[in-house]
Parts: C-alpha cells; sequence; structure tokens
C-alpha cells in the first residue's frame, strides 16, 4: 500500500485512534464529574485532581515500579481532594463553584510543587492490551493498542447507568441531587452523600490524571493537562448527565482532539489552528446550543435549577 | 522601588540577618561576577530551560562565580519583577532572561540599571534602537540540525521524516529547512511531513502528531518545541528513529535515537563571566555556531551506520573551517517558487536568514494558518 492511498484511512485511524487514547482521561473525569454532579455539587476542582493524580501517578510507578500502584495513589489523591471540597462545601454560604477553583489552583499547584522530581526520569508504563493483531497494517494496528484503563472505563460508565438506575445508593444519590428538600424528608443525611458522591468522583478523576502520565502521553510535565479537566465537566452537561453519553462524548472530544495533527501529518496543512481549537469550539457550541433561560436541561438535577 | 519588591527586600535582610551572614557575605561576595538566569519553563525539562540550567551550572562551579536562577517566570511584568529583584537583592552585573517573549520587558527597565547588563537570548537585539547595556546571544543551531538531516537521509527506509513543530516562526522554519536540506543532500527524494501543535509545551497534541506521522509511515521522527521527551518518548515506542533537540535525549530513546541538535550555553556563560571579571566591555550581540562551540551535535546513537556518520563528520568539519554554506541556490520554496537563485548564496551570519518565512522544496506543510 503506497503513501497516498494510507493517507485518507490513515487520517480515520488517527482519529479512531487519538479518540481512545486522548478520550480516555475525559472519559474518567467525566464519569466522576458525573456522580458528584448528580448528587448535587459542582466541582470545578476537577482539574486539579487530573493534574495531581498525573503527578502522583508517575511519581509512585517510578519510585514503586509498579504502575497500578500509581494508579492507586492518584485515586486516593483524588478522593482527597473531593473530601476537601466536599467538607468545605458543607458549611454554610459557601459556593461550590468558588471552592471547586480554589482547588484547582491548589490541586494543579501542589503538583507541580511536588512534581520538581519526577519531570527527567522514565517512569513503568501501564500495559496496553493488542485488539489489531489480526490487521497486517500497522495504522490500524497502532490504533486499537487499548489500555487497559479505557476498558475499565468503558465497563464503568453502563455500571454507574445501571447505579443510578436501579440500586438503592443510587436512587439516593439522584434524590439527594433532585431535591433537599424531599432528601431531608425522606431522612436521607445528604451531606455525608454529597461527600461520598464527591470523594469517588475525585477519585476517578485521579485516574484519569494517572492515565496521562502513565500511558499517554505517558509523562510528567507542567504543561500534561491542556484543561482536560476542566472540559470534561463541560462534557458531563453535554452528556445530560448521563454515563452511557459520557462515553461517546468523550470520544467525541478525544477524536476532535486528534483531528488537526492527524490531517497535517498526511499534508493537510491548511487551517491547522481551526482544526486545533476543533475541541475547544465544540465545547462552545454545544454551551450555546443547549443552554436556555427558559428550562431546566433534561437531565439536570433538580437542586441545580433552584440555585440559578 | 515598587511596595512588593520592597517587601520582598525585607523579608530577605530579614533572613539574612537571621542566617549570620548579612554583612560578612556580602564583603567576600564582592569579588565574585554575579548572574543571574531566568527560564520560562522547569528547569529540568529535557528541553530549551534545561539546557540553560546546565549552562548556569557549569559556570556556577568556579569558585568567584555566584550565579542564581528562577524557573518558571511568565513572560509577563513577572519577570521585571525577578528582575528587579535579582538586580536589588542579589546584585547582580549581568542577566539572561532566557525567553524569547522576555524582551519587550528587558526594555521596560534596562535604561533605569545601566549598570546591569541585560543579555538576551534571540535574535531581537537592534544596535540602533537598542540601550547600551542590553545585548543579545544566540546559536547557529540549524548547523547540528542540519547534521541530523544528513544523519535521517541516511537512516531512513522510506524516505520520509517528520518534524513537530511549535509555531511557523523564523527560527523554527530555519530548523525545519536545514533537517531538510541535510536529508536532500543524501536522498534528493526525501520528504518532511510538518505538524505545528500550536504551542511550545502540549504534549498530548505532540504524541498524537508523532503517532499520526508513524501511521503515514515516516520512519524519523525530530521536533522543535520545549521538551522533546514526548517525541523522543513516542518515537521509541513505536520503533522508529528520531533525532533531539535542545539537549541530549539518547537514554530516553536507547534504540532509536540517532543523533540530535544541542546548545552549548555553558561555554557562552562562561566567556561572559571572564569578559567581566577581566573589565572587559561585553559585546551587545554574540553569534556562533559549531564552529564557535555554542551548539554540537549528540553522540551518534548506536544505530547509526558508519556511513552515515562518515557523511556527517565531514560536513561538520566543513563547519568547523567556515566552508559550508546551507543556502546556496538554486533554492526552490514548497510551492515551486525559486527563493534563492543559481549562484547566490547565503551565509550562515547572514540577517537575512533571519527573517525566514518560507519551507522548502520536499517539506510538506505550510507556514500559514
Amino acid at each position: 500500500m503506497n503513501g497516498e492511498e494510507v493517507g485518507l484511512i490513515g487520517i480515520l485511524f488517527a482519529v479512531l485512534g487519538g479518540a481512545i487514547r486522548v478520550g480516555t482521561p475525559f472519559l474518567f473525569v467525566s464519569l466522576g464529574e458525573c456522580l458528584t454532579e448528580r448528587s448535587g455539587r459542582i466541582n470545578l476542582g476537577l482539574e486539579g485532581n487530573l493534574v495531581m493524580g498525573a503527578m502522583l501517578a508517575y511519581g509512585i510507578s517510578y519510585i514503586s515500579g509498579s504502575p497500578w500502584l500509581g494508579v492507586l495513589a492518584a485515586a486516593g489523591a483524588g478522593s482527597l481532594l473531593g473530601l476537601v471540597h466536599a467538607l468545605l462545601c458543607q458549611q454554610p454560604r459557601v459556593n461550590d463553584i468558588a471552592v471547586g477553583i480554589a482547588l484547582m489552583l491548589f490541586g494543579t499547584g501542589l503538583a507541580f510543587f511536588w512534581g520538581k522530581p519526577f519531570i527527567q526520569p522514565t517512569a513503568p508504563h501501564l500495559p496496553a492490551i493488542s485488539l489489531g493483531g489480526w490487521s497486517d497494517m500497522p495504522a490500524l494496528r497502532a490504533a486499537l493498542e487499548i489500555n487497559v484503563l479505557f476498558i475499565i472505563g468503558i465497563i464503568l460508565a453502563p455500571a454507574l447507568a445501571w447505579f443510578f438506575r436501579t440500586s438503592r445508593w443510587g436512587l439516593n444519590v439522584r434524590c439527594v441531587g433532585e431535591s433537599t428538600e424531599a432528601a431531608l424528608a425522606m431522612g436521607l443525611k445528604v451531606n455525608r452523600v454529597r461527600l461520598l458522591s464527591t470523594m469517588v468522583g475525585g477519585a476517578l478523576a485521579g485516574v484519569g490524571g494517572s492515565f496521562l502520565s502513565l500511558y499517554y502521553p505517558g509523562s510528567w510535565n507542567e504543561g500534561l493537562s491542556s484543561g482536560q479537566g476542566l472540559m470534561a465537566v463541560a462534557l458531563v452537561i453535554f452528556a445530560r448527565w448521563d454515563p452511557v453519553k459520557c462515553v461517546y462524548a468523550s470520544l467525541l472530544f478525544g477524536g476532535a482532539a486528534a483531528l488537526g495533527p492527524a490531517l497535517q501529518s498526511v499534508g493537510v496543512t491548511w487551517g491547522y489552528y481551526l482544526f486545533n481549537a476543533a475541541p475547544y469550539v465544540l465545547t462552545l457550541a454545544i454551551m450555546i446550543a443547549t443552554s436556555s433561560a427558559k428550562r431546566r436541561l433534561p437531565g439536570m438535577p433538580g437542586v441545580f435549577s433552584n440555585v440559578k | 522601588m515598587k511596595r512588593r519588591t520592597f517587601l520582598k527586600g525585607l523579608a530577605s535582610v530579614g533572613v539574612m540577618g537571621a542566617m549570620g551572614e548579612f554583612g560578612i557575605s556580602g564583603a567576600f561576595a564582592a569579588d565574585k561576577v554575579k548572574m543571574g538566569f531566568i527560564y520560562v519553563g522547569p528547569r529540568d525539562d529535557y528541553g530549551y530551560n534545561q539546557a540553560h540550567f546546565e549552562g548556569k551550572s557549569a559556570v556556577a562551579k568556579q569558585d568567584w562565580i555566584k550565579a542564581f536562577d528562577e524557573e518558571n517566570v511568565p513572560e509577563t511584568i513577572e519577570v521585571i519583577k525577578t528582575m528587579e529583584s535579582m538586580i536589588n537583592l542579589d546584585g547582580a552585573q549581568v542577566l539572561f532572561p532566557t525567553s524569547f517573549g522576555y524582551f519587550p520587558h528587558i526594555l521596560k527597565i534596562a535604561e533605569k540599571y545601566p549598570k546591569v547588563m541585560f543579555l538576551h537570548c534571540g535574535g531581537l537585539y537592534d544596535a540602533s534602537k537598542h540601550p547600551k547595556n542590553v545585548g543579545s546571544y544566540f546559536g547557529y543551531i540549524d548547523e547540528p540540525v542540519y547534521l541530523s538531516g544528513i544523519v535521517a537521509g541516511h537512516m531512513s527506509k522510506t524516505g520520509k521524516l517528520g518534524y513537530i513543530a511549535a509555531i511557523p516562526i523564523p527560527q523554527v522554519l530555519r530548523n525545519i529547512n536545514n533537517f531538510m536540506i541535510g536529508a536532500r543532500s543524501v536522498n534528493p527524494k526525501a520528504t518532511c511531513n510538518v505538524v505545528f501543535t500550536g504551542g511550545w509545551a502540549n504534549p498530548v497534541k505532540e504524541a498524537e502528531s508523532a503517532n499520526s506521522m508513524v501511521d503515514q509511515g515516516i520512519d524519523v521522527l525530530t521536533c522543535h518545541v520545549d521538551s522533546p521527551k514526548v517525541v523522543v518518548e513516542t518515537a521509541e515506542k513505536r520503533g522508529v528513529m528520531c533525532c533531539g533537540y535542545h539537549t541530549n535525549q539518547a537514554t530516553l530513546a536507547p534504540k532509536g535515537f540517532l543523533t540530535g541538535a544541542e546548545w552549548n550555553w555553558s561555554k557562552v556563560y562562561a566567556d561572559y563571566a571572564a569578559m567581566i571579571k577581566d573589565g572587559k566591555t561585553i559585546p551587545n550581540l554574540v553569534r556562533g555556531g559549531i564552529k564557535e562551540g555554542i551548539v554540537k551535535s549528540s553522540p551518534y546513537g548506536a544505530s547509526v551506520s558508519e556511513k552515515a556518520k562518515k557523511h556527517a563528520d565531514e560536513v561538520r568539519a566543513k563547519f568547523m573551517d567556515g566552508s559550508m554554506v546551507v543556502y546556496k541556490g538554486p533554492i526552490k520554496d514548497n510551492k515551486g517558487a525559486i527563493v534563492i537563485p543559481a549562484g547566490k548564496e547565503y551565509k550562515q551570519t547572514d540577517i537575512w536568514l533571519e527573517s525566514m518565512d518560507w519551507l522548502v522544496e520536499g517539506v510538506v506543510g505550510t507556514t500559514k494558518s
């Protein structure tokens, strides 16, 4: 197969592979945020969890030699940051958005501070599973190098949907998110439900970060996250607070991010600033398309419509 | 003095007093050459900032030099604060704000401190416009990039090379063109795809670009971004070859690393320090390439063939004796227009080359967005 033929199919594979590679952090952060928001809190600080998770995962993997220990540490750090967010937001007259922004700065700052010694060394990476062995096209094989974390994420999404729909705890989370008064009347401990949801959500965001540093692009430095944590929050709204739709949304955003480099590398050289901006343009377009002053978004947890 | 600078001063006096150094160290330090270094990113980024930090560390070993630095200083008013605190608190005689975008900020305060020399890394100094205590230093890193191109041209099996670059500014374009001209001097059919990521540090996009390029059959990758670590590691992971940039990345890619273009700032900084020590006037403009020792090539990787080594070494010798001219006509750009007609040549020092806005024939890419 010669170069020209590879070109167009190449873009397709690159976007497909990119959707999976670039999309996985989005997936974890958006699932985490989905859970938190369903309980009635917005945690904008997940960018901090992501960066912190990335740094710790890399550092722990480097020191211990086990990337999975790194993932665990990232989840632990994420849940700790979530705990701080939840505890602060429980106080009277505390705004969860403001706390989120503060924690985002705190998390990234702390990660930069502690992450200094880990910029240079190379840490062991997470393993990948090759699903493209049947194909003799290297491009397709590369696109189908799937990381275990992505598979976990794909399984986690329907599990979370099932959790919200059927399980007792899931119903409690939804109830707390729909109406604080109703939840109190039911005898639910509103703050505790929100605390746990924020902690688990934070842990998922931390795991998303560990994917960045331990698999793709697979190194720690201070420019590692280009706002994935923040974009994932917008993505949850796009996905209508539905975990399964979070998967599609993450893949879409991942693919959009891969489009710019893929087009340039096959020789489509015009408009690369435009293509590079694709994920951001998509975010903006979605926000505009879905916003409305008159009605509440379908799927939006009820408590948000009261405060706004 | 700004209030904040004043407070910083108070704080540091307090600390020094507490350590019992105040006064004593001042008397001893008076003879030392005091040099301040400012980096835009982390000093251990395997890239641009690390290259400067290594230069600083090398001069700091001399006991008659006192070198201090600050990293992660943005190209905003922040750098003015850093420079003023280095001047007022550390007594800096010479400052090296190493990032391209620091230059306008240097001009804002240079006249206020006429005794301090401000040396900017980059090509923006203009003797007719700028104060006497400002200067610039830079190296022709495109020379070792040209040598990388030769090695890449020898080693590539597909004849398809890939360049991951940040933004299309003249310095970046010159490197890309040198790489291509070098490779084409070996294999006239070689091509080089370029991806502009749009920023100096964007690891996800750099990895994505590297992967896409490898999918296209490109088998030698190189880059011009702040930290080549991601590109070099991705190339190694995908089993293709790579050329480094800024510093030596050989350890990151033991199999595929060919060679690379490196800065050798320790030489430049040591020269400046010696000039200050001897009381000489510091030149406003310092330029140089392989010959002057400001830039160098990384040692060849294990996989590089003897033929490629020999060829590159021959051309290096020509750079050393000054007989090498890269931009010798006829040279066409990648749209087919003749940029340098036959018979015309531009030597390395030619200022015309510092305003390059075209890509040479064989490069797949465009300088416009």
